[in-house]
């Protein structure tokens, strides 16, 4: 069916909003010019700067860091509160313990983070590398725990049952059997929680201390003495990571959805 | 598929031998959940090699039963023995007894073969042991081409069979199957039933088999425990099963009967038939009805009439003798079933008996139709009193 007019405007227009900014932006990034505004030539001067701008690459190896390690916190201590939540459907405290869980979600940031603050100084704690990721692993086992969960409400239990049958104890049965199944939701929310700390500017600005400044406060920091070129680039950079991470992920389900139509056309074959 | 034969069928009965050991002892169990009382003071005995159903309705406890015997649910009262030894504090890993799951529960990450090696890898078999006795189960199942396949690419009945065979690689004393061939199509059901009394009989295992299927139970087991709301209404073979049920739910639950209300004229032990039980005399709303049966129902109580449709004559000449086990009316409803065709013949006070006839000739007219007054008789051990 051919669209009709209103539909390719519709289209435009919603492309436009999403996609405008950051083309202005990519494009600004590979400008001559020293000014943002103004078209002065393509370059690539801006990437070799950042390069040799230390505070920036500083900013990024600190985020890289965090990200990863509170990621990595985060997915076990959230796979951990999953399978609490959904094996467990009684125990003392479920109430106020779901409700931790998903409180962070609808919380402001802001809250979050100057209470974590408060913890940190209540607790006498020098502000640095480990608080962000400390205070990071808190707010991304949430989302890891949401979708863990939600993978595991739809898992068949009788797995289980028939490894421990077979005479495997419960803790093997876990690694051997629920892990690898689960695994795939696992490793989305690992991207999920590592995302999250990437981009995250409030419970950062919060929490961080002398030394651990990560990117996106760079950033912001050095927005508030105008916007440079250099910005763009460190931005472009940033984007494409995400635009890669997006393929990847992309391909990878068209490729699961392509095995599930084959082993579909083997079963059906096989039953002939 | 063609069916090897098996070892010849012997007369097997151990449960009539008074000084017979049973294998497999439930006593007293009940499991409540909440208020809810799944399985409620049950007792039940299996014997060793015996193919054994439980048959009942979804919800009436067969599974519950089955999971505790597995050790995936723990009997709120009561103990489990396996050859005398009290299975309560032994863990699902622990247990001598595999599970055929409804649901198959094979793990979707592992091929055919690594499924049906599991259970030998977490006895820590030697490789070598592992591959011989994964390969010897492949081809008792027929999958040896399918080997390294992953479930998924399996069709149901092959998965049905991947299953089995993880199941029986390990040689557990008892094989349970929950609703084993529920999933399956009815030509392949049935096939599968015959191979899994085969080979039932080759391993020489014991299986308990949990089922709603009553055809199913009939055709594989030596005996059926019939359930209902958690209680055993009936445990015997099939053919006692079918042909002397003990209540009126287990002769409605097995095949089609006929069931007339009857009150008891006279129970005298008077015998018709020399070498016969005695005969006890009904009466169903004038219908006068004879059986010889020993029964303790006094003259006067009130209990039902059964008869299975295929012991009921059906005839459109009046018989000799009119006045007991005999009965006319008006063909309502006929069902073709091409080897068998049932009556629905309804009698005057407007109840309505059936009658099935064996489809012996080859006619597309059949000589009694729609509107004929027929009559129905019936000898005097065809049908049975049910006082309960």
């Amino acid at each position: 069916m051919k669209p009709s007019r209103f539909d390719s405007t519709v289209l435009t227009l919603c492309f436009a909003f999403l996609y405008i900014p950051i083309i202005i932006l990519i494009v600004y990034s590979f400008n001559a010019s020293k000014l943002v505004t103004v078209w002065g030539g393509f370059s690539l001067e801006w990437y070799k700067v950042i390069w040799s701008n230390q505070g920036l690459m500083d900013a990024a190896w600190v985020t890289a860091r965090v990200g990863m390690l509170s990621a990595t916190l985060g997915t076990i201590l959230g796979t951990l509160a999953a399978l609490t939540l959904v094996r467990f459907p009684r125990f003392p405290g479920r109430v106020p313990f779901t409700g931790m869980i998903y409180a962070p979600l609808v919380m402001p940031e802001v809250i979050t983070g100057l209470s974590m603050l408060l913890l940190f100084v209540a607790m006498n704690i020098d502000r640095g590398f480990w608080t962000v990721t400390i205070a990071h692993t808190t707010f991304t086992m949430c989302y890891v725990a949401i979708i863990v969960q939600s993978r595991l409400l739809t898992f068949d239990r009788s797995l289980e049952e028939a490894a421990m049958d077979l005479g495997c104890p419960p803790v093997k049965t876990f690694f051997r059997i629920t892990l690898p199944l689960i695994a795939p939701a696992i490793i989305s929310g690992w991207m999920l929680a590592f995302t999250l700390s990437l981009d995250d500017l409030v419970i950062a600005s919060f929490t961080t201390g002398p030394g651990a400044t990560t990117l996106p406060i760079k950033i912001y920091s050095q927005v508030r003495l105008g916007v440079t070129p250099e910005i763009n680039a460190i931005c472009t950079i940033l984007i494409g990571f995400v635009t890669i991470g997006v393929i990847c992920a992309s391909i990878s389900s068209k490729r699961t959805e392509l095995r599930r139509i084959r082993d579909e056309h083997d079963a059906i074959r096989a039953a002939t | 598929m063609a069916r090897s034969l098996g070892p010849v069928k012997r007369k097997f009965s151990p449960w009539t031998e008074p000084h017979a050991v049973p294998f497999i002892r439930f006593e007293n169990i009940t499991k409540r959940y909440g208020d809810f009382v799944a399985v409620d003071n049950l007792s039940l005995d299996i014997y060793e090699r015996e193919f054994f159903s439980l048959l009942g309705p979804s919800g009436c406890g067969k599974t519950t039963l089955m999971r505790m015997l597995a050790g995936f649910e723990a009997p709120t009262e009561g103990r489990i023995l396996l050859q005398g030894r009290d299975l309560a504090n032994t863990p699902p890993y622990k247990r001598p007894t595999n599970m055929m799951f409804q649901s198959y529960a094979l793990f979707p990450h592992m091929t055919v073969e690594k499924n049906i090696a599991f259970g030998l890898e977490q006895d820590g078999l030697p490789k070598g042991e592992i591959s011989a006795r994964v390969d010897e189960m492949l081809k008792l199942v027929k999958l040896e081409a399918f080997a390294k396949r992953k479930p998924a690419q399996l069709s149901g009945g092959q998965r049905q069979r991947v299953a089995l065979a993880r199941s029986l690689a390990k040689r557990p004393k008892v094989l349970l199957l929950d609703e084993p061939l529920g999933a399956l199509d009815r030509k392949l059901r049935e096939e599968t039933q015959f191979e899994l009394m085969d080979i039932q009989h080759t391993l020489g295992l014991t299986f308990l088999i949990v089922t709603h299927d009553q055809e199913e139970a009939m055709t594989v087991s030596d005996r059926i425990a019939v359930m209902d709301k958690g209680v055993v209404m009936q445990v015997a073979t099939p053919a006692e099963i079918y042909e002397a049920p003990n209540t009126r739910y287990v002769a409605e639950f097995i095949g089609d009967i006929n069931i007339l209300e009857c009150a008891v004229v006279a129970n005298t032990g008077e015998v018709l038939q020399p070498g016969h039980p005695p005969v006890v005399r009904l009466d169903s709303q004038g219908v006068s009805i004879a059986v010889e049966q020993e029964c303790a129902a006094a003259a006067g109580t009130s209990v039902a009439f059964a008869i299975r449709p295929e012991k009921v004559r059906i005839s459109l000449n009046q018989p000799a003798d009119v006045h007991i086990n005999a009965v006319h009316g008006e063909v309502w409803d006929i069902g073709y079933l091409g080897d068998f065709s049932v009556f629905l013949v309804k009698l005057v006070d407007g109840r309505v008996v059936r009658a099935a006839q064996a489809n012996v000739l080859r006619l597309v007219d059949r000589p009694i139709t729609f509107g004929d007054i027929v009559w129905l008789t019936w000898p005097l051990d065809a049908g049975l009193v049910l006082t309960r």
